[in-house]
């Protein structure tokens, strides 16, 4: 016997995504989550990100690796708030994770709470964990060809930033070529380049995040 | 790898539904999958297998459909199912102005169920 099901596999994720998304919400807390490859620059975004912040936007990050906490120990070195995620050989962050992760932070004193994803094209674009924008960081190095490889994580994008773009020239990298890529399965998503070594394009980027920061967490609260 | 996290998903979506229906086996799962969410049908076969064994749904069989991304060209019009790695310009005319579109979907369809009448031997008393 048949029996109709039509059930999201991925439900019980989604689920607790909700979960996620209203305590930040309760707490007036906006959430980046930021996926990449591993070593196109999410740490370095991060780092150069929060360097940038008017005063009144507080910042905190939730670090997603298979292991270590070389990452968080960097941004810690900062002052900024940080909890690690290992999660032990898994590709990708899931929503159960961060809503672990959550008791660890003190989200009355956050305005802005940054999700580095285990560094991964494919996974993370699948699983959501509540975030209110979905960041894509590309860079150079890897080549334009990534949308066309890649294309389920780009249509996830909010925005889209292309890091180390000073080397640009000596990879011959093809910006034409990235931009259609990206346009294939994302209209919306503004695509920036940017230079985390740099810093060109870093101001866009901030202008960008910044006018979507709901007013409440601007005010500082 | 991240199929696994998936296929506890869909198995436990499989015996949920299995158990509402009043069925003691699920036959068969009827699973949609689209071309660009990554997930291989071989691993979550796999996966299955390994997590289904001591279950009603232990023995199933997964059934793929998979949910094409479609191609659709701004110049032309032409319309095409695609998959990865995309193609930046169209197969009818050439043109750099494709917009692709669907290819998301990861859903548990329908399952097949058995039932079989408690504390009798299959098939002895069945309608």
């Amino acid at each position: 016997m048949k029996v109709p099901v039509v059930t999201q596999v991925l439900k019980a994720n989604d689920q607790v995504a909700l979960e996620n998304r209203a305590a930040f919400d309760a707490a007036g807390v906006y959430v980046v989550n930021i996926m990449a490859s591993p070593g196109a620059g999410k740490t370095s975004l991060i780092l150069q990100t929060t360097a940038r912040l008017p005063a009144g936007v507080r910042p905190a990050v939730i670090e997603g690796d298979i292991a270590s906490t070389i990452d968080s120990d960097q941004i810690a070195a900062r002052g900024i708030p940080v909890v690690q995620i290992n999660t032990g050989g898994n590709c990708h962050l899931d929503a159960p994770m961060i809503r672990t992760a959550l008791p660890h932070l003190d989200l009355a004193t956050v305005e802005l709470l940054f999700i580095e994803n285990v560094g991964n094209l494919i996974c993370p674009a699948n699983y959501r964990l509540g975030a209110d924008l979905g960041l894509v960081v590309a860079s150079v190095p890897e080549g334009h060809d990534k949308p066309y490889k890649y294309p389920g994580i780009f249509a996830t994008a909010d925005i889209v930033l292309l890091n180390k773009y000073d080397l640009a020239g000596a990879f011959e990298f093809d910006d034409a070529a990235f931009d259609r890529g990206v346009r294939l399965v994302n209209g919306k998503a503004p695509i920036v380049r940017v230079s985390c070594k740099t810093g060109e394009g870093l101001e866009r980027w901030l202008e960008l995040l910044l006018a979507r920061v709901p007013r409440p967490a601007l005010a500082g609260r | 790898m991240h199929e696994l996290a998936a296929t506890q998903g869909l198995l436990q979506i499989a015996l949920e539904a299995a158990a509402r229906a009043g069925a003691t086996r699920v036959l068969g799962i009827d699973v949609v999958i689209g071309e660009l969410t990554s997930m291989v049908d071989d691993s979550v076969q796999f996966y299955f297998d390994a997590l289904s064994g001591d279950t009603a749904a232990a023995g199933a069989h997964l059934h793929f459909r998979r949910e094409p991304a479609v191609a659709v060209c701004g110049a032309c019009g032409h319309q095409a199912p695609v998959r990865p790695p995309l193609s930046p310009s169209c197969s009818a005319c050439g043109a750099h102005a494709l917009t692709v579109s669907g290819g998301q979907a990861f859903y548990v369809d329908s399952i097949e169920v058995d039932h079989e009448s408690p504390g009798s031997d299959a098939g002895t008393e069945g309608e």
